[in-house]
C-alpha cells in the first residue's frame, strides 16, 4: 500500500498536482470513453435489430386481425335442403356442402342485383368473391336451426382471401391483372359492394378463436386449436415441472450430502439445460409414444416432452434462489428448535418463492416457443377439431401449438398466409410478453433483499 | 403443501382419462408435403360433411410418412401415408416385417412440375430439357467433347435464352420432386444433347452413364432448396435472374409474381398434363392400412370421399387447386370399395 503512494509522483510529470490531468490520466479517460461508446453501439445495434424485427412482423401481421365480410341474403330452398320434408337434422345432414353452394351463389347474385349493382361477370366468378368456408358455416347453421329452411335469411360470410387482400392493400388492380385467382372486374364488383355498405372490414375475432383452415381458405384460418394446444401443454408442464423441479432442488440444496454423486448430478443438470430440444423430441417419440403407447399429436405427450426440457431450467433457477436465502435465517430457525424440514418449508422456501416462480415462468415461456421436439411427436399437423376440456380427456386429443401454427402457415402456397403467419407471431409474442411481465412483476413485488 | 396435492390430483385425473381416451376416433394421416394441401382440403370437407371428426394431417415427406406407416398396426400408428411417389418394394417388406401386410394403394391424380421465374424478370419463357441439362449438368457436351460444365450464362448454349447468369433453385434431395426433376428433365436433356451417348462411347457402363447424367453441378449455380416452395419463391423474389422449380398448384396460386416457362413448347396446365403433352409430371398416392378399416371410424369413408367425383373429379376442389384429375378415377374408387390389397399378389 505504501509503495503505491510512493510511486505515483515518479510515474506522472513530476508536478504532482491532482487537478492538472497528465498524459496517463488522459489516456485512461479516453479508454473509458471508448469503452462506453462500444457499449452504446452494442446496445443500439440490439435495439435496431429488435425494431427491425418488430416492424417487419407488425407491418406484415397486423392486417390478420382485420377481416372483410360480405352480407348477403340467402333463400334456403326447402326442396333442396330438406328433400324428405320432415325438418329432421339427421336426414338433412345427407345434403352436403356441395348442395349448399348454389344457394349461397344465388343469394350473392340476388343481393348484388337487389343493391342495383351491375356486373357482367359469370355466376362462377361472382361466387369467387366469398370464401369456401361460408358454405360450411351456412350448412352447420341450418342443421342447428332446421326451422329456418324455406325462409330468406341474412348471413354475414367471409370474403375470399384475394378480396380481403384487396382491402388490405395486398392485392391491387395491377396484380389482379396477372393473377389467375382474381380479375380486376371482380375487384370492381367488390368496391361496388363496399359502396353499397354490403361489404365491411372489421375486427377478426375468428383469427383468435377459429381452427386452422386448408390452403384454399386463408381467410378462415385461425389459431383457436393452436392456442388451446399450447395452453394444455403449459398446464402439463406447470403441473409436472414445478413440483418435480422444486422437490429436486430442495433436496439437492438443503438435504443432500456434498459428495461425488451429487456433483455428478449437478453437472448433468447443467448439461441437460444445454441439450438441443430436438433430442427431447426423439426421446418423447421413443418413450411416450412407442413404449408407453400414448396417442400421437396429443398435448399430453407435448407437455411431457417440454417438461423434460424445462426441468433443468427450473432446477437451476430454484437452486440459485434457495442459495440466495442467507444461512442466518436457517440457523435462527434451527436455533429455536425447528426441524430441518420445518426450517426449509416455513422459512427458506417462502423467501425463495419469488425467484422460483420467476424461473418457472421463464422456463414456461421458453417451452411455449418451442417447435422442434413437437415435430417428432406429430404435433406439426393440420388439426381442425378443438380438443375436449382437460377433465374430459382433452389432453389426449390431437392439437397443435402456436409456434407450430406459424410454421404451418409459412408453408402454404396462398400469399394470404404470409399475413396469417405474422399475425400468429404477434399473438405468440403477446403471450410471451405477458409471461415475462408477470415474472418481472413477481420479482419486484415479492423479492426481499438482505 | 397445496401444490403437491394439486399435482397429485392432476396426475390421477390424467391417469383416469388416459384409459377413457384409449379409443382413437379420428383418422391420422402423415407423409408427403406435396400431397398435404390436397389432403387438408379433403380432410376439411370431410369434417364438414360427415359425422366423423376431421382427420389429422401431418406432413414430413413421403419417405418419413411411409416409414411411420410401416411401424406397425395399432391405434398409436398412422392410418394413411401420403406419398408423392409409389411405395418401394423395400418399404413393403419393412411394412410386412412389422405386421402391416394389408396395404391399399390409392392414386389420387397427377401433379405437374413447372419452371418459373420472376414475373418482371428476364424472358425465361421456353425451356427444353436440353437447356436445363446444359445449364445444370455436372458434365456437358461442348463441341463434341465431354467437359466440366463451363456455362455461366443461359445464352452460352442457346441464343434464344436471355444472356443472364444461370441461377437455378431446384428441389433438394429430400424431396420426392427431385427424383421427377432428375428423371424427366435432366436425364431427358442428357440424352437429347448427346452427352449420354458420349459417356457410353467413353467406356462407361449404362448404369454409370445414367448416374453421371443425373449429377448436378456443384459450383453454386444450382441451389438445392430443402424447404418448401415458399422458400424457392423467396429466393426468386430476391433474385430477378433466378429460375425455380415449383409444383403446378403452387404456381397457379402465385401467378401474379411468377411467370412460367413452357417445356418442349407446351405450357403447363391441368389440361396439358392430363393429356400427357406436358412432359414433367408424376402421380400422387396415398396408402391405407387395411387392418385399420373398421377399427378407426371413418377411415374407409375418408378414402372414398377423397377420390369421389365431387372431390377428385375434373371439376372438384382438388382440380381447382391444381391437381390433375386421374382419368381412371373410377378404377381407383372401385379399388377402395373392394379394399384391394396391393401386397396380395
Amino acid at each position: 500500500m505504501t509503495d503505491a503512494t510512493a510511486e505515483t509522483p515518479r510515474r506522472g510529470s513530476g508536478m504532482g498536482s491532482l487537478m492538472a490531468s497528465d498524459d496517463h490520466t488522459a489516456k485512461r479517460n479516453a479508454r473509458e470513453k471508448r469503452f462506453r461508446m462500444y457499449g452504446l453501439v452494442a446496445v443500439c445495434t440490439g435495439i435496431l435489430m429488435l425494431v427491425l424485427l418488430l416492424t417487419s412482423i407488425l407491418t406484415a401481421g397486423l392486417s390478420a386481425f382485420r377481416q372483410t365480410t360480405i352480407e348477403i341474403s340467402v333463400t334456403l330452398d326447402a326442396d333442396r335442403l330438406d328433400p324428405e320434408g320432415n325438418r329432421d337434422p339427421a336426414d338433412m345432414g345427407k345434403v352436403t356442402t356441395f348442395g349448399y353452394a348454389p344457394l349461397l351463389r344465388d343469394g350473392l347474385i340476388g343481393t348484388i342485383e337487389g343493391a342495383g349493382i351491375e356486373t357482367d361477370l359469370g355466376a362462377r366468378d361472382v361466387a369467387d368473391l366469398i370464401s369456401d368456408e361460408s358454405v360450411a358455416q351456412l350448412r352447420s347453421f341450418v342443421l342447428a336451426n332446421p326451422d329456418v329452411v324455406g325462409q330468406t335469411i341474412p348471413v354475414e360470410v367471409l370474403a375470399s382471401g384475394r378480396i380481403d387482400g384487396f382491402f388490405k392493400g395486398r392485392v391491387t388492380y395491377e396484380t389482379a391483372e396477372l393473377d389467375k385467382n382474381i380479375s380486376p372486374a371482380q375487384l370492381r364488383l367488390a368496391e361496388d359492394l363496399k359502396a353499397a355498405d354490403l361489404l365491411r372490414t372489421g375486427f377478426n375475432w375468428r383469427f383468435i378463436t377459429a381452427p386452422d383452415a386448408s390452403t384454399t381458405r386463408p381467410e378462415a384460418a385461425g389459431l383457436g386449436v393452436a392456442i388451446l394446444g399450447s395452453l394444455y401443454m403449459m398446464l402439463v408442464v406447470l403441473c409436472l415441472a414445478l413440483p418435480i423441479g422444486v422437490a429436486a432442488s430442495i433436496y439437492l440444496e438443503e438435504f443432500a450430502p456434498q459428495n461425488r454423486i451429487t456433483d455428478l448430478i449437478e453437472v448433468n443438470i447443467s448439461n441437460l439445460a444445454a441439450v438441443p430440444s430436438i433430442v427431447f423430441g426423439i426421446l418423447g417419440l421413443a418413450i411416450f409414444i412407442n413404449f408407453a403407447g400414448l396417442p400421437q399429436s396429443a398435448p399430453i405427450v407435448g407437455g411431457l416432452v417440454l417438461t423434460l426440457m424445462t426441468l433443468p431450467t427450473i432446477i437451476i433457477a430454484t437452486r440459485a434462489s434457495l442459495k440466495s436465502v442467507p444461512p442466518s435465517i436457517r440457523d435462527a430457525a434451527l436455533g429455536i428448535g425447528a426441524s430441518k424440514m420445518q426450517s426449509v418449508f416455513h422459512h427458506v422456501l417462502p423467501l425463495a418463492m419469488p425467484g422460483i416462480l420467476t424461473g418457472t415462468i421463464i422456463g414456461l415461456a421458453q417451452a411455449l416457443g418451442e417447435t422442434a421436439p413437437l415435430l417428432l411427436i406429430g404435433m406439426v399437423a393440420f388439426v381442425r377439431e378443438y380438443p375436449e376440456a382437460p377433465w374430459d380427456g382433452g389432453l389426449f386429443d390431437p392439437a397443435t401449438a402456436l409456434p407450430v401454427q406459424v410454421y404451418n402457415f409459412t408453408q402454404r402456397s396462398d400469399p394470404a398466409f404470409v399475413e396469417r403467419a405474422s399475425g400468429a407471431i404477434i399473438v405468440l409474442l403477446v403471450f410471451l410478453l405477458i409471461m415475462n411481465l408477470t415474472a418481472i412483476f413477481l420479482r419486484r413485488r415479492f423479492e426481499r433483499r438482505w | 403443501m397445496s401444490f403437491t396435492k394439486t399435482a397429485v390430483s392432476v396426475l390421477a385425473v390424467a391417469a383416469v382419462s388416459a384409459t377413457a381416451a384409449a379409443a382413437r376416433d379420428q383418422v391420422q394421416v402423415a407423409g408427403s408435403s406435396t400431397v398435404l394441401p390436397y389432403a387438408s382440403i379433403v380432410a376439411e370437407a370431410f369434417g364438414e360433411n360427415f359425422e366423423f371428426p376431421t382427420p389429422v394431417v401431418e406432413s414430413g415427406g413421403s419417405s418419413a410418412g411411409l416409414r411411420r406407416f410401416c411401424e406397425g398396426v395399432g391405434e398409436n400408428t398412422i392410418d394413411i401415408a401420403n406419398a408423392s411417389r409409389a411405395i418401394r418394394s423395400g418399404e413393403i417388406e419393412a411394412c410386412a416385417a412389422n405386421g402391416v401386410d394389408d396395404i391399399i394403394e390409392v392414386r389420387i391424380g397427377y401433379d405437374g412440375i413447372v419452371f418459373a421465374s420472376q414475373q418482371t424478370g428476364p424472358a425465361f419463357t421456353a425451356f427444353e430439357p436440353a437447356d436445363l441439362f446444359n445449364a445444370l449438368g455436372a458434365k456437358v457436351l461442348v463441341d463434341g467433347a465431354l467437359v466440366d460444365n463451363p456455362h455461366t450464362q443461359w445464352a452460352d448454349f442457346n441464343a434464344d435464352l436471355p444472356a443472364v447468369n444461370i441461377a437455378a433453385f431446384i428441389p433438394g434431395t429430400n424431396h420426392g420432386t427431385r427424383e421427377v426433376f432428375e428423371e424427366q428433365v435432366i436425364a431427358a436433356g442428357c440424352e437429347a444433347t448427346g452427352a449420354f451417348q458420349a459417356m457410353m462411347d467413353a467406356g462407361m457402363s449404362e448404369d454409370d452413364a445414367e448416374d453421371a447424367c443425373l449429377a448436378v453441378r456443384a459450383d453454386g449455380v444450382a441451389v438445392d432448396i430443402t424447404g418448401d416452395y415458399t422458400e424457392t419463391l423467396a429466393r426468386i423474389d430476391s433474385n430477378p435472374e433466378g429460375v425455380g422449380v415449383f409444383g403446378l398448384s403452387f404456381y397457379e396460386n402465385n401467378t401474379d409474381v411468377l411467370k412460367v416457362a413452357t417445356m418442349g413448347g407446351v405450357a403447363p396446365s391441368t389440361e396439358t398434363i392430363a393429356s400427357g403433352e406436358y412432359p414433367v409430371s408424376r402421380p400422387l398416392f396415398f396408402y391405407i392400412k387395411g387392418a385399420h378399416i373398421g377399427v378407426i371410424p371413418g377411415l374407409k369413408e375418408y378414402a372414398s370421399f377423397f377420390v369421389s367425383n365431387d372431390i377428385a373429379g375434373p371439376f372438384g376442389p382438388l382440380a381447382d387447386y391444381g391437381l390433375v384429375s386421374d382419368p381412371e378415377l373410377e378404377a381407383v374408387q372401385q379399388a377402395i370399395e373392394n379394399e384391394v390389397d396391393m401386397t396380395a399378389n
